[in-house]
């Protein structure tokens, strides 16, 4: 690596000086001249019927400059899925109609039914009060079992049932898998919630729609994760916009978890709205919206059978999972329990026989999909949870059981579709173990017991896949786009460098570790390079940020156009040199003619590059500047092992984690700060959902979590300082970088761990407690202890 | 947030004739009330604000009394020595933002079902004074948000007697932080108070079978067989009623224990 800070150096974020001196330039600070404010009525009944909607004096409200319902959106596309799903009998999923303002009937608590567009934003939201709506109620279908049943409320009265789908995999196996049970020595039956979340972002989300008349053009600034696939989306097919005639801007984007990936109502309104009246029209979340809009995560009732042979070999294992999608699709909401969940369930282990059943459930709540993990955290933790339960019920050491089933051997195709093509999970366990200190476990237990504490230790692996890819395979699963990446590569006439990724960064550092990535190939400074991202202008379509891709391909595109570049600067280098192109290097920003003492700068070929006096122009174009796109050939496949160590008040059934190790493998690592920085995020969110969060809805459908009062988010003070490990490198075999990603690895694997804890010193303490569904929060140990 | 007047007098009379105006309402440290104001679920049509009078300032201990002015913030009485158990309580309110805003006097007019103040004001058998008169804490606190404070009346100070034992135990409410069961027990006196809040659907109460176990032996293991029923307890998604009844159990043991 350059002495600079090239690929593996911790370098300082530098987008964290303007975030953390309040200069950063998130969507509400835009501010455009002429503009005007957006506020949305919004159902407060989980199901029902308008039956009419009087705006007249709304529309005759200081200030109101035009009052919109779903009338106005009639003959306008409703927000797209993403992704279609084949079931088990080779019919597509159901798909309702998602307008942007609600047609007749309402199917959340936060369904939009109208907006007004008014001079200020109180304005608005005062006339917004004045709408007079009429709602005739519903039964609401909260329970997803209930909405299954025969006579059960229609969410939507144009589908047969509630069912989106009803998903087998890998269908051919169904048969062999349930035979593998019946001649089992040993089944370990679970089952269990892995419950509705919030992602909370820190910024909520903003839209700002523009209309330039000038030029036809409308601008959509927003809080997205990918402003490429929200043009797409927006423009082919809710209003119909072509894509020249469309700018997305995601500019500095507070955090985002999974929630901004998707395509919302507001984004698509604001920009309607805008051409509509030809000023500029913002709309800013509040928190309590926010709750009631914002796309929800998980939620997913799942009954896990594992058969185990008389050896404890993994022989099956049977899955049948409820996934909630709530009222309506989100962008992508059919793929998470989906080819994001069943493909993962072999997780670390040599299962030969593996059959997952999803049946995807439309209720009165607000739409379901991905957060941070989507799927492989659902995966995980049913995985590691039975696994756990059939330790104990089988009397062996749950770390001997798990490293008994192993899979060693890689490349490794699991029964459920994935090629994995490296990984070492003994020696992330190796590691583990070190870093846990588990040999001191014994003593802390005691000492625990001294102060009337239960102590218990929980073990978990977990593997997941990033980088979902290739195109072509995840076109076959049902996905209506490519997951490929872009960039762009540009430089400057004296040797500075502009990257513009597809990808986004809402939190990722992607302006200090991209540039590293460019400062090694070239051996250049990395602060001669600015990266670009989040605008559809002047970025090449990519596909945005999540699934922890950004690095993994993302980053290979940004290796391929800088090898572009690179290939071309050798050109005019060789001719420079009047040497052979074939004899050149580049070492350290310098390029030199092998075995001669002859060298030119980098800064004198990019100069020459764009003063092109001395230059081969028969062979090659003036200019430096290229552009690449990546579709790597698999996912990759980061993978480790945790610990958690609780304790229990046996009196309140307070948890408290005491110390918490996490051994990753997430191949090559080009910046090891910001690794750690996301693994600690990671294991906040997984803690959090192991101890504290959870949506909760009543059985009418209402929101009991709409705010901080009720949904409890994990603080610093929640967590320990966590032990954490990333050297069990097996590098990804099929990227250029080697590198697996990490964003996602902490919430995917700490659950697990956690809860598995819990039990363990519950049982300790003589509880015939085998599980207690999450949040563990104080009321449900105690609850679980006193059974 | 909808319109409205703001006025901010410096003495209490002003304030008095302030408040006498019709929509007029109360703003101590707005720790409660803003938060309320900003999603719209009050239309007050002045606020008046009490942060500028200097009559309702200062904390003063005095002949085994603490006298609290009731503009006096969380962050101000858990810096008095005289009476370490409330300093105690003070300090654990909410956060920083919280503690250097919301006021003792804000704390007790709201009662909140779940705030700590209340506690300590039964558990230690103050004396809330308004601008009109003296009311006794077992004669104040009339309900959840209820209190016996008539229209426009303003709490100036709020006297403690200092106890000899005191202690606050607190279990938070994982999302809120406010108390799920608190339990403030003090000696002094007056005999022995055990006043617990968070739990009960009709605000703060005295544990009366546990004031009674804890007269004649001041002790933990006074209260062992001692359980407090779960009639009319908060039941939420936070713990049922059963789960306070048994938490007010383990807190009071807690809160004497640490009352020494």
């Amino acid at each position: 690596m350059p002495a600079d800070g090239g690929i593996g150096a911790p370098n300082k974020r530098r987008e964290d000086v303007r975030f953390l001196t309040g200069k950063g330039r998130y969507t509400d600070d835009i501010n455009m001249r002429g503009q005007v404010y957006a506020a949305f009525l919004r159902s407060n009944v989980a199901h029902g019927r308008i039956t009419s909607i009087d705006t007249s004096a709304a529309a005759d409200m200081p200030g109101v400059i035009r009052v919109f319902t779903g009338a106005d959106f009639e003959g306008i596309g409703g927000l797209p899925c993403g992704w279609q799903v084949t079931d088990r009998f080779g019919e597509v999923m159901q798909e309702p109609a998602h307008p942007v303002l609600a047609q007749g009937k309402v199917r959340h608590v936060g369904d939009p039914i109208a907006a007004v567009v008014a001079a200020t934003a109180e304005q608005a939201r005062d006339a917004v009060e004045a709408i007079e709506v009429e709602i005739e109620e519903l039964p609401a279908v909260v329970d997803m079992k209930a909405a299954l049943e025969e006579g059960a409320p229609k969410v939507h009265d144009d589908l047969t049932s509630n069912l989106c789908y009803d998903w087998g995999f890998v269908e051919e196996n169904r048969e062999a898998v349930n035979k593998a049970f019946e001649e089992a020595a040993h089944v370990t039956t679970l089952e269990l919630r892995n419950q509705r979340l919030v992602a909370n972002p820190m910024e909520p989300r903003v839209a700002i729609g523009d209309y330039a008349a000038h030029n036809d053009e409308s601008t959509l600034y927003t809080t997205s994760q990918n402003p490429h696939v929200i043009r797409l989306l927006m423009g082919a097919f809710v209003l119909g916009i072509p894509e020249h005639k469309l700018r997305v801007v995601a500019p500095d984007v507070g955090g985002g978890f999974g929630s901004k990936i998707f395509h919302y109502a507001e984004e698509a309104f604001c920009t309607f709205a805008a051409k509509q009246i030809k000023r500029p029209v913002k709309w800013t979340s509040s928190r309590s919206e926010a709750f009631m809009t914002d796309a929800h995560g998980r939620d997913h009732v799942t009954k896990i059978e594992l058969a185990l042979d008389g050896d404890n070999n993994f022989a099956a294992l049977r899955t049948e999972t409820y996934a909630n999608m709530g009222a309506y699709l989100s962008t992508f909401a059919p793929s998470v329990p989906t080819w994001l969940h069943g493909t993962l369930m072999a997780g670390n282990y040599r299962t030969p026989l593996i059959y997952v059943n999803v049946k995807a459930v439309f209720t009165n709540t607000v739409p379901v999909d991905a957060y941070r993990g989507a799927g492989r955290p659902e995966a995980t933790f049913q995985l590691e949870r039975v696994i756990d339960k059939a330790a104990r019920e089988l009397g062996v050491d749950p770390i001997a059981l798990r490293r008994q089933n192993f899979i060693t051997e890689f490349p490794y195709a699991t029964p459920v579709a994935v090629e994995y093509d490296t990984g070492d999970y003994v020696a992330t366990m190796d590691k583990l173990e070190e870093i846990a200190d588990l040999a001191g476990f014994e003593k802390r237990l005691e000492e625990s017991k001294a102060r009337g504490k239960l102590r218990g230790l929980g073990v978990n692996c977990y593997i997941e896949a990033c980088g979902i890819a290739p195109s072509h395979l995840v076109g076959q699963l049902g996905a209506r786009a490519g997951l490929y990446e872009s960039a762009t590569v540009r430089v400057n006439a004296t040797g500075g460098l502009v990257v513009m990724t597809g990808s986004h960064s809402h939190g990722q550092g992607h302006e200090t570790a991209f540039p590293q990535v460019v400062a090694e190939m070239i051996g250049i400074d990395p602060n001669m390079i600015e990266i670009v991202h989040g605008d559809t202008a002047n970025t090449p379509m990519g596909m945005g940020t999540y699934g922890s891709r950004s690095l993994a391909v993302g980053g290979s595109a940004i290796v391929r156009a800088t090898e572009k570049i690179i290939n071309k600067a050798k050109k005019i280098a060789a001719h420079l040199m009047e040497a052979s192109e074939g004899d050149i290097e580049l070492k350290d920003g310098q390029f030199t003619v092998a075995g001669t003492d002859k060298s030119v700068a980098w800064g004198d070929v990019t100069l020459a590059a764009y003063v092109p006096h001395n230059y081969p122009l028969e062979d090659i174009e003036p200019g430096l500047e290229e552009t690449a796109f990546y579709d790597p050939n698999n996912f990759t496949y980061p993978a480790g092992a945790y610990a958690c160590e609780v304790e229990v008040d046996p009196d309140t059934g307070k948890v408290t984690i005491e110390r918490f190790a996490a051994a990753d493998d997430f191949g090559n690592i080009v910046n090891p700060m910001i690794v750690s920085g996301q693994v600690h995020g990671g294991l906040g969110q997984g803690i959090g959902q192991a101890l504290l969060e959870q949506a909760v809805y009543d059985e009418n459908g209402q929101l009991l979590t709409g705010s901080y009062m009720d949904y409890a988010m994990p603080r610093a003070d929640d967590v320990p300082f966590f032990a954490i490990d990333h050297s069990c490198a097996t590098p990804c075999t099929h990227n250029p970088l080697g590198v697996k990603g990490c964003g996602e690895a902490g919430a995917i694997g700490s659950p697990p761990s956690v809860v598995n804890a819990v039990v363990d010193a519950l049982q300790r303490a003589g509880k015939p407690v085998t599980h207690i569904d999450m949040p563990l929060s104080p009321a449900r140990v105690w609850e679980a202890m006193n059974q | 947030m909808y319109a409205f007047e703001f006025e901010r007098p410096s003495t209490l009379d002003e304030a008095v004739k302030a408040l006498g105006a019709e929509g007029a309402q109360a703003l101590a440290g707005g720790q409660t009330l803003i938060p309320t104001l900003k999603q719209r679920l009050a239309m007050p049509e002045t606020l008046v604000s009490l942060a500028g009078i200097a009559e309702l300032k200062g904390i003063s201990a005095e002949g085994g009394v603490l006298t609290v002015g009731a503009a006096s913030t969380h962050t101000e009485v858990a810096g008095q020595t005289a009476y370490p158990a409330l300093a105690h309580l003070a300090r654990g309110i909410g956060d920083p933002h919280v503690r250097n805003r919301g006021t003792i006097g804000g704390s007790l007019a709201n009662n909140d079902p779940s705030a700590c103040y209340p506690a300590a004001a039964l558990g230690s058998g103050a004396t809330i004074v308004t601008n009109a008169r003296e009311i006794a804490a077992d004669d104040y606190f009339t309900g959840l948000f209820e209190t016996a404070l008539e229209e426009g009346e303003i709490i100036t100070e709020v006297r403690f007697p200092i106890p000899a034992k005191a202690a606050y135990v607190k279990f938070e409410q994982p999302a809120s932080r406010f108390a799920l069961v608190g339990v403030f027990v003090s000696k002094g006196e007056g005999g022995v108070r055990v006043a617990v809040t968070g739990a009960s659907e009709a605000g703060v109460f005295r544990w009366a079978e546990a004031e009674a176990a804890l007269a004649s032996d001041f002790s933990a293991a006074a209260l062992d067989g001692l359980s407090a029923s779960a009639d009319d307890l908060i039941g939420d998604i936070h713990g049922s009623p059963a789960y306070r009844a048994h938490l007010i159990g383990v807190l009071t043991k807690r809160a004497v224990q640490a009352a020494g």
